[in-house]
This record gives C-alpha cells, structure tokens and sequence, in this order.
C-alpha cells in the first residue's frame, strides 16, 4: 500500500510538469498581452513606447522559454509569480478567494451526499414505486437545469417572495457563522442540487447491480437481517463508483463554479479564472489550473486509496 | 401605488429630457433637499482596476478605487457641466496669452498621513505626470508636453509656464485622473501611488479585499467644513450585471454610477417604481466605424465613403436607443455639447444625411465604380454585449442593403485590441472613451497614426494634424470651432472612421441617495463627498 501510495504521489510529477507546459504554451497562443489591456483597455491613448517598457518591466519581452524556465523555477520552490494584472503574489490572489470557493464545495457535498445516499438506495429499493419515479423526476431535473440557471431562480425567488437578498460580500465562518451561512447556502444548494443527482442516480443503478449479485443472494439465504445485507453488503459496495463521482465533482467545484459565482457574486476561484482570462493574465491563470490539476489528481489518489477501505478485496501493491 | 404604466409613463418622461441632457427633474430635487449626516453609502461597482493610480489608467474603475481620497488641483463643476471650479486651488489667474496659469492653494490641507499640502505637491505631481521615471506610466504625458516649467515661489502657490499655448489647458488641470500625490511619498517611491493610499480627499482608505469591495470613512480633517455628509461608503465589485441589479432592487446595493441599459433601467422601474430614481444624460463615449487603410479595398476612399453613406444612423438610433446604450447621431464631439456640429450643418456631411435611400444609390454607385459591387469583408468587433454586439448585427444589415457581404467576428477585449494595433483588421468597430467634451481630447484619436497609436483606421493624414494643432493653439472660441469644423469635414470626406452613435448614459439609485450628480461622463464625481443618505 505504502509503495503503491508513493508510486502515485511520484507519478504526479510528470503529469503536472505535461499541464504546466501545454498552460504556458497554450495561453501565448492567444493574441494580445495584459499590457494592452491595461493600458488601452478603455481606449487609452498610449504610446507604443510606453507599451514596451511596460512589458519589459513586466519581463514580457524575454524569450519566451527564459520566461518558461523562471516560472518552472519559482514553481519548484512554490513561488508561483505575480499576478500580471495586479502585481501581487498569485498564492495570495489565489488564496484570498480559495477559502470560499472551498467551502461552497464541501456545503455542496454535504447536501449532495446526505441527500443522495438516502434517494439513491430509496430509489433502488423501492424499484418502479412511486418512491422510484419520484426519485427519477427529482433526479432528472437535477441534471437537466444548469445550476446557474437554479441560483438564478433561487435569487429571484427570494427577491420576488421576501424582498430579500443574502449578502453580497463575504464574512469568513470563523468571524460571523450565521452571515456566512447566509450568504454561501443559497449556491451550495444551486450546485448541490445538481451534484446530488448526479451521484443518487448512480447510487441507484450500482445497488441494483448489487442487489442482484450471488454474495447478497447468500446472504439472505443465510437469514441475515435486510436491513444489514443492505447496509453492510450492499450499500457499501454500491458505493465505490459513487466515491469516484463524489470526487471528480468535488474537484470539479472547486474552480468550475465560474457562472453561478457570478450569478451570486462570489469572491470565488471561479469568478477568478474568468476575470484572468479576461485580463489576459497569464501568470494567474497558469498558477490556478496548476492548483486544480494539482488537487484532481491528488483527489483522484484519494479515491483510490478510499477504494481499498470500502472494498477489502482490493489491496494496491501486494 | 406605482402600476407598470404609470412607471413607463415615468420613463418615457425621462427620455425626453434625457434626449438633451441630464434628465434635471432629479438633479434639482438632490439639490434642494438639505443633507443629512452620517450612514455608509453601498453601491456598486461594474469592474475592478488593478491598481490605485489613475495617472497610469483610463478606466473609471481606478477612480472608484482612488478617487474618494484624494483631490486634484481644479475639478468639473457637475451642476454647471463643463465650467471648471478649485478643488485644492482655493484661485488661480490665466494670462491674457494663456502662456501662465497661477494657483493659490487652499491653506492648511492635510494628506491622510498628516503631511500638509504644499505646492511642492503639486509640481511632484505634475512632474510625474509629464515626465515620468522609469517604471512609472502616465498616460497623460502627451496631454501635458506643452508644460515648460512648474515653479513654487511659495509653499501655497504654483505656477505653470506654458512651452506654447493650449486652449485647453484649463479643462485638463481639472481631470478626474489627475489626482494629487504628496511629494514625500513620490520622493520615496515613484510607483508607491499604485500600491498606497494617501490623499487629501473626503474619505480616508479602510480596506480592499481584492474581487470583492473597497471601503471607507469620513476624513474628519477634510478641508471642506461640514463634508462628506456620510460616515463611510463600499464599493462593492459586481462584475456581472445580474447580481448588480438583484443587489440594487433587494436593496443591498443603492446604485451603480456608470450606467445601465434601457432592459435594465426598465426591469428595475417595473420592480420597484417609485422607489428607484432614474438619471438620464448623453454619453462622452462613442462607437466608431474603423476601415484600416492599409488593407485593400480600404484604401480607396470611395470604397470607405460608400460604406458610411450605406448607414441609416438616424433610423438605427431609433431603433438601438430601445435595446441597447446607443442612440445620439453626431460628430466627433458630442451631439449637444458646446463645440458640437448642429443638426442642421451634420446632415450635410457624407453618412449623416437623412434620405438613406439617397445616400445608398451613392453608395452602390462608389461600389461599383471601385470595382467592388460584389464586396466581402470582416467586421472585427469586441465581445462585449453592450452595446457592441448590437452595433455590429447592425452594421451587417446596414451593408447588406448595398449588396455588401460581412462575417461578424467578435473576440475578448485582449484578443480585439491586439488585432487592431497590429491592423490585421479589415473593418472595426473601435470606441472613444472621454471624460469631457474638450476637442482636444475628442479630436487626438483621428490624428496620423504616427502620432496617435489608437488611431485604428492607421490613417496618415498631415491636413488634419495640421488642422488639430492650429485648433489647440486657438484661443478665440468661434475660431476653434470653425477649425473644428473643417478638421470633421476633411475625416469625413476621407471616410477613414467615423463615429456611429454616441452613447446614452442610463444611471439607476435609489431615492433615499441624494447629492450625488448626474453628469455626461462616468469618469466624474467619483470624490462622494456631496452624497448623502435620506433615511
């Protein structure tokens, strides 16, 4: 287990190094610079001089594998650069918003998991009920309406109804609990929603490929307790793709979210990516899609590594 | 209770007005009810600078970042738009041949810090301006050239030799960009004024959180008595229009100063009738129809010529007026102002008549001419929905009528600029952005490419250079317009570009804010120090 664990954890190498090349050589593609944008942006008249010692004192003009080379550098020692648009560090950047684009993940998760265990198996059990169908109908809407369509609805809902909106700057938990909550469990239930059929509808399929397999055949025979063959047998191994949905989702939050943080004006990695990308600013964007390939394949590690706990059967590296 | 029609009976009233001007209704109401003290003013904020300098910016997002702490040496009156008033020049003289301007200081004005003002100030802040250092950018280093020398024979008095005359000097001393930097910050750090806060305006800085808001508090040591009346303000970034205007009508947010669009201004009057103030005024921005000359056919001028003659700018500012921000027909200056080109005289100009049917058999006639019945070209267009996207759906349907065929390609602000300045475009939707109707500022960007880089038709033009420098070295009024005149008359003969409409400026608060200013650009009254809260 232990040398599998590393091999993955080594094998990450490789695979950021191949992101950290396509990002930077990908994104030099695109015309145009920060610089422009900058400077010209809201028709600046600026002379093309200017333009240039701008970008020299943003290291711009260097070829373009010096400027390659330093990022790898600095990234090697965790320093990831300064944001071409606002000249800070990009962990900060980064981290100023990574607070409550987590948090909106994990609440997201929770409403996901709590409320899609219990419908999934419901839906499972109760095959072609009207327990099933409701299940369905529920579970189909959640996949049919984009989130950010769902919030949208949520928002006005809560505008047309109470004349009331959740904040629209945020309080971190740890300094006022209940604004926090106010603000983020509104777009933790968009995404939730979503999320939560996404893994009660596999949840349902993969417990009633279990339900129909020879060990939980046996163990009814056996004469143990429904509620234990479900639980115990079951449930436990209908589980194990829905920890690979749960997983890739949850990654998938926490910089995925770009139109619902908009939708409810997040602070949120999100809405960061799409203002880089709008900026031009390259530096930024390759730092925050180094973090999510970088937390994709550490919580892919993780999923696989959860596999061996659900299933005893397997065992890595033996 | 206000009923969905007697709201758009409001709005319709508001249009009205709104068609020459400010929309004065509200304007005067702010202005005669007596202000109350105290109360933190939230509003919002379309966009986010990356900085706290307006010297190195033109977006207006910088001065809702910087203006509210700091001063500058003279500013717009917005109730007199455009007269000039002192901000931190308590007066100032102007000789008879404009070649010195002289400001007295106000006394005993202090930094954030504690620093007193001085001239020093001013001339550090100046000096920056026209020239600066190393690392540093003004984006208004060409607006001050003619600046020969700054002296400050005493700590509250500064003088500004003039290399030659510029009619209008006066007018950019009172630039919202220009704001005033303390010598000692300057003396330690050229670039400090990017990354610190230390000003002599109405409110003293409290915090940024970055992609979030910017807050402050009163200046209790504001050198004008009695003001700010409020305790604090927040600036809060949306940066998507939907969350704004949920925010303003759930009252979280009592406004957004840059402007809205008429689908926005009327879902907020149906939501919240009269509860909702509406501002209206022209636009110091406009749309321009670009050819680059450098490509053919865009290089002849009967191609360029027939394609203006092609557009129905009266009949599409009716129509795009009712859907998107644009709507006034003008010039290069902006239709209503001072210096603009009356109705009367802008009709006679190639792509402002009024009998489109007309103009377009002049149109297919130049095509065919050039040899080019069966044109087929690119309109470059930047993706931005308001009001580009419209802007460039008409123009398509506008060339069709000629016969002409155009692909629509539209791309993000980085992707549309680099293409521009490289002049791989055939044809472009390009803007103007103004904060006054000075025609020094409003004329500079249809002058030779090799003097003005924003030039995106890359025309080269020496008559209208020369046209442009006699016109700033004017000091009679009736002279300079005439020159004005003859410099609109010669761009639009060469149909290098030429604007398409001028926007409409749309500004939704709530009733309970007042003092705050309606005025033709986004770019003034950012300071606050007049908004009061009438709750």
């Amino acid at each position: 287990m232990l040398r599998y664990t590393v091999n993955r954890v080594l094998l990450m190498i490789p695979t950021l190094i191949g992101v950290a090349v396509l990002v930077f050589f990908l994104l030099r593609v695109v015309p145009g610079d920060v610089v422009e944008i900058k400077l010209r942006g809201d028709g600046g008249s600026v002379s093309q001089e200017t333009i240039e010692m701008e970008r020299k004192r943003m290291g711009l003009d260097k070829p373009l594998v010096n400027q390659f080379g330093e990022w790898m550098v600095g990234m090697a020692t965790l320093d990831f650069g300064k944001s071409m648009w606002t000249e800070r560090p990009v962990i900060e950047e980064i981290s100023l918003r990574l607070e409550l684009s987590l948090q909106v993940a994990l609440m997201a998760t929770l409403i996901a998991v709590l409320l899609a265990i219990p419908m999934g198996t419901a839906a499972a059990l109760f095959r072609d009920t009207w327990i099933d169908y409701a299940v369905r109908i529920l579970t189909i809407g959640g996949l049919s309406i984009p989130s950010f369509w769902f919030g949208m609805l949520i928002m006005l809902t809560l505008l047309g109804l109470f004349n009331w909106l959740p904040p629209i700057t945020f309080t971190p938990i740890y300094v006022d609990p209940v604004a926090n909550l106010t603000q983020l469990i509104w777009p933790a239930m968009a995404v939730g929603y979503r999320y939560c059929a996404v893994v009660a509808r596999m949840i349902r399929s993969s417990l009633l490929e279990v339900l129909n397999e020879d060990y939980i055949r046996t163990a009814r025979a056996k004469g143990v307790y429904e509620k234990l063959v479900i639980s115990r047998h079951a449930l436990r191994n209908a589980l194990l793709p829905a920890i690979t949905v749960i997983g890739l989702e949850f990654t998938f939050l926490i910089g995925g979210l770009v139109v619902t943080e908009q939708v409810f004006n997040l602070n949120g990695i999100g809405q960061l990516f799409v203002q880089s990308v709008s900026r031009n600013d390259f530096t930024l964007i390759q730092g925050m899609v180094m973090l999510i390939a970088a937390f994709y394949v550490f919580v892919n590690l993780l999923i696989d590594l959860l596999y061996a706990v659900f299933d005893p059967r397997i065992r890595y590296g033996t | 209770m206000t009923t969905r029609r007697t709201a758009l009976k409001g709005m319709a009233g508001a249009f009205a007005l709104g068609m020459g001007g400010i929309h004065w209704d509200t304007a005067t109401a702010n202005a005669q009810a007596k202000p109350k003290r105290g109360g933190t003013l939230n509003f919002a904020i379309s966009a986010e600078a990356p900085h706290y300098d307006p010297h190195a910016s033109d977006t207006y997002a910088t001065l809702h970042l910087a203006g509210p702490f700091y001063s500058t040496l003279l500013r717009f009156n917005l109730a007199k738009f455009p007269s000039v008033e002192g901000d931190l020049a308590q007066s100032w003289t102007v000789a008879p041949d404009l070649m010195t301007y002289t400001f007295k200081l106000l006394p005993n004005v202090k930094f954030a810090d504690g620093t007193v003002l001085s001239s020093a100030d001013i001339k550090a802040t100046y000096d920056r301006l026209r020239n600066p250092p190393q690392g540093v950018v003004s984006t208004r280093k060409a607006t001050f050239a003619d600046i020969d020398t700054i002296e400050t024979p005493d700590p509250l008095t500064v003088i500004f030799k003039m290399k030659a005359v510029n009619a209008s000097m006066l007018e950019h001393f009172a630039s919202p960009w220009n704001l005033i930097y303390a010598a000692k910050d300057l003396g330690a750090d050229q670039a400090a004024p990017r990354t610190k806060v230390n000003g002599t305006g109405p409110f003293l800085f409290v915090e940024h959180i970055k992609g979030s808001h910017i807050a402050g508090k009163r200046n209790d040591n504001y050198f004008r008595q009695g003001l700010p009346h409020l305790d604090g303000f927040k600036g809060v970034f949306t940066l998507q229009a939907a969350a704004m205007l949920n925010a303003v009508q759930g009252g979280q947010l009592l406004g957004e100063f840059r402007g809205i669009s008429p689908a926005e201004r009327d879902r907020l009057v149906q939501t919240m009738g009269d509860k909702i103030r509406i501002e209206e005024s022209s636009w110091t921005l406009n749309l321009l129809v670009c050819f680059n000359v450098e490509k053919k056919p865009f290089d002849d001028v009967r191609v360029r010529k027939a394609l203006l003659l092609a557009i129905d700018r009266w009949g599409g500012s009716a129509g795009l007026s009712r859907i998107s921000t644009l709507r006034s027909v003008g010039g290069v200056i902006r239709p209503g102002s001072p210096m603009a080109t009356p109705e009367s005289e802008l009709v006679k100009l190639p792509g402002f008549a009024k009998d489109i049917k007309k103009s377009r058999e002049e149109a297919r006639k130049l095509l065919k001419d050039a040899g080019q019945e069966n044109l087929k070209f690119v309109l470059w267009n930047r993706n931005l929905a308001m009001p580009y996207t419209p802007a460039g759906i008409f123009l398509v349907d506008q060339w069709r009528q000629i016969g002409v065929t155009v692909e629509h390609k539209q791309s993000d602000t980085g992707a549309y600029l680099a293409t521009m300045n490289a002049g791989n475009h055939d044809v472009a939707i390009d803007f103007s952005n103004l904060f006054m109707d000075d025609p020094s500022l409003g004329l500079a960007k249809y002058l030779s490419l090799s003097r003005a880089p924003e030039n995106r038709s890359r025309s080269n033009d020496p008559e209208l250079d020369k046209l442009y420098d006699n016109h700033i070295r004017e000091r009679d009024p009736e002279k300079r317009k005439a020159i004005i005149r003859a410099f609109e008359k010669r761009l639009f003969e060469q149909a290098y570009q030429q604007p398409l409409l001028w926007w409409h400026r749309i500004v939704a608060t709530h009733k309970t804010l007042m003092g705050w200013q309606m005025s033709p650009s986004h770019n003034l009254g950012s300071q606050l120090e007049g908004v009061w809260l009438d709750t």
